[in-house]
C-alpha cells in the first residue's frame, strides 16, 4: 500500500502528532515502504485460524468489587505540568 | 579508579561474601558508585542514584548483622528507565517525560528492594523502549563497551535495555532488570556478552513498567552469569493482582534447577533459522552450541518452525498497534511535557509532535493506521491470525523437543549511526527474538563466542511456558562448556 500524503496527513490527525508540509513526503514514503514490507503476511492462508490478542490465559480474574486504592489526588497531580485547586487544567475547549 | 577486584565478582560471589561478612554492602556500594561514574562516558546511566544506593547497603548490612539476610542482600543492580521508581526521575528515554516522577514503584523493582536489592540507577535505552540500538533515547545513544581491536568507531550495545546491558558488561552494575518486547533484552545481551532471559509472559509482573506493546513486553534480568540472572529472576517473578496477565502460578527455586545434567533432553534445532545474509561465523557458533549440548548428554532433533519467516512482519503490525494505544496517554495534561497551542487539540498535537523522537512518531503512525477504520482486518486481524499460527509451531515443536537452541541475532554488534536511516535493516535485528514474543515463550541469550571481529555473540535458548528451569538449567550447561571469559575494552576498574 502507497501511503499519499493528505492518507499521512489524516492519520497524523487521527494520532494528534502535528507534522509540518515538509514531513509529509519523507514520511509518506518511509511508512509506504513498511506497509509493503508487512504485506508479505498476505501469502499466509490464515482461513479459519482464530486471531491470537495476548498469550496470557483468555479468562481474565475476578476480584470484589471493592475500593483498593486511591485517595493520592496531589500526588498525581503532583506531574501536571498545569493544576489549579485539584484539578488538572487544560486549555478552554467549551465558548 | 574503583577496586577491580570487587567489581571482578559476580552475583552469586558477592551474595556469598556478604553472607559470610568478608565485605560488606557499603564497600559493595561504594565500589560500585564509583563505577557508575567511571562509566559516564559510555551514556549507560540517566539517573545515578548514588546516595539512595548507599542507605540501602546500610540498610542491608544491618539485616545481615541481625543474622536476618534477604535472598539480595546488599547487591546493586541497575534498572531500566521504564521501570517506575517512586519519586525517582523516569523518562522512558523520551522527551515527552520530562521531569515525570512517579508516585508509586512498579511491581518488579519493589520486589527487588524487598528482597534486598542495591539500586544503582536508571538506565539508559532506545525511547519508550523502540530500537534495537539504544541510539533513539532523548538523552543520547549509549555506547557499547566493546569495540573491535584496532577500530576506535563506538558500536551499539543493542537495544533496547542497551544501558543495562552495558552496565553489567563493563562491571558498572552487578545485574540489571530490562524490559523485552522483541528482543530487547536478549540482542542487548548477545551484543554486550551477557547473560539476558525473556521469562514466560505473565511470570514477571508489567504493573508500572511504561508501557510499549502491553500483550509483548516482558520484565526480565541481566547478569553475567545464568545463575546471577536465575537468583534475580526468583526475586522478580510471581503474581501480581495489579497486572491481570500476571499469571497465578508458584514461583519455583530457579537456583537450584542448575543441576548441571541434561542428559536425554532434546534440543530443537530448526531448520528456519539459516537466514539469507547470516555471517557462516554464527552458523558454525550455532553448530558448536550442538555440538557442545550434545556432548554433555543431550538428544539434538532436527525440527521446523515453519512460520518463522513472518514473525517480524506479524510483530512490525501487532507491536506499533498496540504501541499507538498505549501512548495516547501522552497528552500534555497529566504528566510530562507540554507545548502550549491555540486551544485543546493544538495542545496535544504540538506536545506529541515535540516529545516524541522519529521512531516513535513512526510506530505510531504505522500502529495508528492498520488500526484505523477500512484496514484493522486487513493489517491487525491478519497479524494476529498469523501470530496463532507462529504460538502454534512452538507448541507443536515441544510435543517433540524440551528447548530450541539458535543464534540470539544475525550479526555482532555494529557501528553506532549504521542502519539508522533504514528502518527495517534495523528491525530485521530481532528476527530470531521476535518469534518467542509473540508465543509468550521464554528465552535466553548466553554468551557462546567472539566473532572474527573480536566481538561477542549469543545463543538462544527457548523453552516451553513457565519451563524456566529447564531453560536455565540447558544456558548454564552451554555457559560452562563456552566458557565465554572475555571482558570488554572499557571495564570499570580495569577488569582485575
Amino acid at each position: 500500500m502507497a501511503l499519499d500524503k493528505p492518507t499521512v496527513m489524516h492519520i497524523a490527525t487521527l494520532a494528534r502528532i502535528r507534522l509540518l508540509d515538509a514531513e509529509l513526503e519523507p514520511l509518506a514514503n518511509e511508512l509506504s515502504h513498511i506497509l509493503s514490507w508487512v504485506e508479505q503476511l498476505n501469502e499466509v492462508d490464515t482461513t479459519g485460524v482464530a486471531p491470537m490478542a495476548s498469550a496470557a490465559s483468555a479468562s481474565l480474574p475476578m476480584r470484589d468489587d471493592a475500593v483498593t486504592d486511591g485517595g493520592c489526588r496531589d500526588a498525581i497531580l503532583g506531574n501536571a505540568p498545569r493544576a489549579a485547586r485539584g484539578f488538572f487544567t487544560v486549555p478552554k475547549v467549551v465558548e | 579508579m574503583s577496586d577491580p577486584s570487587l567489581l571482578a565478582l559476580n552475583l552469586a560471589e558477592a551474595r556469598d561474601g556478604l553472607c559470610r561478612k568478608r565485605l560488606s554492602a557499603r564497600e559493595l556500594a561504594a565500589a560500585y558508585n564509583e563505577a557508575v561514574a567511571e562509566v559516564g562516558p559510555l551514556n549507560a546511566f540517566i539517573t545515578p542514584t548514588p546516595e539512595r544506593a548507599v542507605a540501602m547497603a546500610d540498610a542491608a548490612d544491618e539485616r545481615i548483622a541481625r543474622g536476618e539476610a534477604l535472598p539480595l542482600d546488599g547487591i546493586p543492580i541497575a534498572v531500566k528507565d521504564l521501570f517506575c521508581t517512586k519519586d525517582i526521575l523516569t523518562t522512558a528515554g523520551s522527551h515527552i517525560l520530562d521531569g515525570f516522577h512517579p508516585p508509586y514503584e512498579s511491581t518488579v523493582t519493589d520486589k527487588l528492594w524487598q528482597a534486598g536489592a542495591v539500586m544503582l540507577g536508571k538506565t539508559n535505552l532506545d525511547e519508550f523502549a523502540m530500537g534495537s540500538s539504544s541510539a533513539t533515547s532523548w538523552y543520547g545513544p549509549v555506547e557499547n563497551p566493546w569495540r573491535r581491536p584496532g577500530d576506535n568507531r563506538p558500536l551499539v550495545p543493542g537495544g533496547s535495555s542497551g544501558g543495562s546491558a552495558a552496565a553489567v558488561a563493563a562491571h558498572a552494575a552487578l545485574a540489571a532488570i530490562g524490559t523485552d518486547t522483541g528482543g530487547s533484552i536478549r540482542q542487548p545481551a548477545s551484543f554486550c556478552g551477557i547473560v539476558g532471559l525473556k521469562p514466560t509472559y505473565g511470570r514477571c509482573s508489567r504493573w508500572g513498567v511504561v508501557a510499549f506493546a502491553s500483550s509483548l513486553d516482558h520484565p526480565g534480568p541481566m547478569g553475567r552469569t545464568v545463575r546471577d540472572v536465575a537468583i534475580m529472576l526468583g526475586a522478580m517473578a510471581g503474581h501480581d493482582v495489579r497486572d491481570s496477565t500476571s499469571a497465578p502460578v508458584p514461583v519455583p527455586d530457579f537456583e537450584r534447577a542448575l543441576s548441571g545434567d541434561i542428559r536425554g533432553l532434546r534440543v530443537g534445532i530448526p531448520k528456519e533459522y539459516r537466514v539469507d545474509g547470516m555471517p557462516g561465523e554464527i552458523e558454525a557458533l550455532w553448530g558448536q552450541g550442538v555440538e557442545w549440548l550434545r556432548a554433555a548428554g543431550a538428544e539434538p532433533v532436527q525440527i521446523s518452525l515453519p512460520m518463522t519467516k513472518y514473525a517480524l512482519a506479524t510483530y512490525y503490525i501487532i507491536a506499533p498497534a498496540e504501541a499507538s494505544s498505549n501512548l495516547a496517554r501522552y497528552d500534555g495534561v497529566r504528566f510530562g511535557l507540554r507545548v502550549e497551542g491555540d486551544g485543546l487539540e493544538a495542545m496535544y498535537e504540538l506536545t506529541r509532535a515535540a516529545g516524541f523522537g522519529a521512531e516513535v512518531r513512526r510506530r505510531v503512525l504505522v500502529g495508528t493506521y492498520v488500526l484505523s477504520a477500512g484496514y484493522y482486518d486487513a493489517y491487525y486481524l491478519k497479524a494476529q491470525r498469523v501470530r496463532t499460527m507462529i504460538a502454534r509451531d512452538f507448541a507443536e515443536a515441544f510435543e517433540r523437543v524440551d528447548c530450541i537452541l539458535t543464534p540470539t541475532a544475525p550479526s555482532p554488534a555494529f557501528a553506532i549511526g549504521d542502519k539508522s536511516d533504514n528502518p527495517i535493516a534495523m528491525y530485521l535485528n530481532d528476527v530470531f527474538t521476535v518469534p518467542a514474543n509473540l508465543a509468550g515463550v521464554p528465552a535466553i541469550s548466553v554468551p557462546a563466542g567472539l566473532s572474527g571481529d573480536g566481538l561477542p555473540l549469543g545463543l538462544q535458548i527457548t523453552g516451553r511456558a513457565f519451563d524456566e528451569e529447564t531453560l536455565l538449567r540447558v544456558a548454564e550447561v552451554l555457559e560452562s562448556a563456552a566458557s565465554f571469559r572475555h571482558l570488554p575494552g572499557f571495564v570499570a576498574g580495569g577488569g582485575g
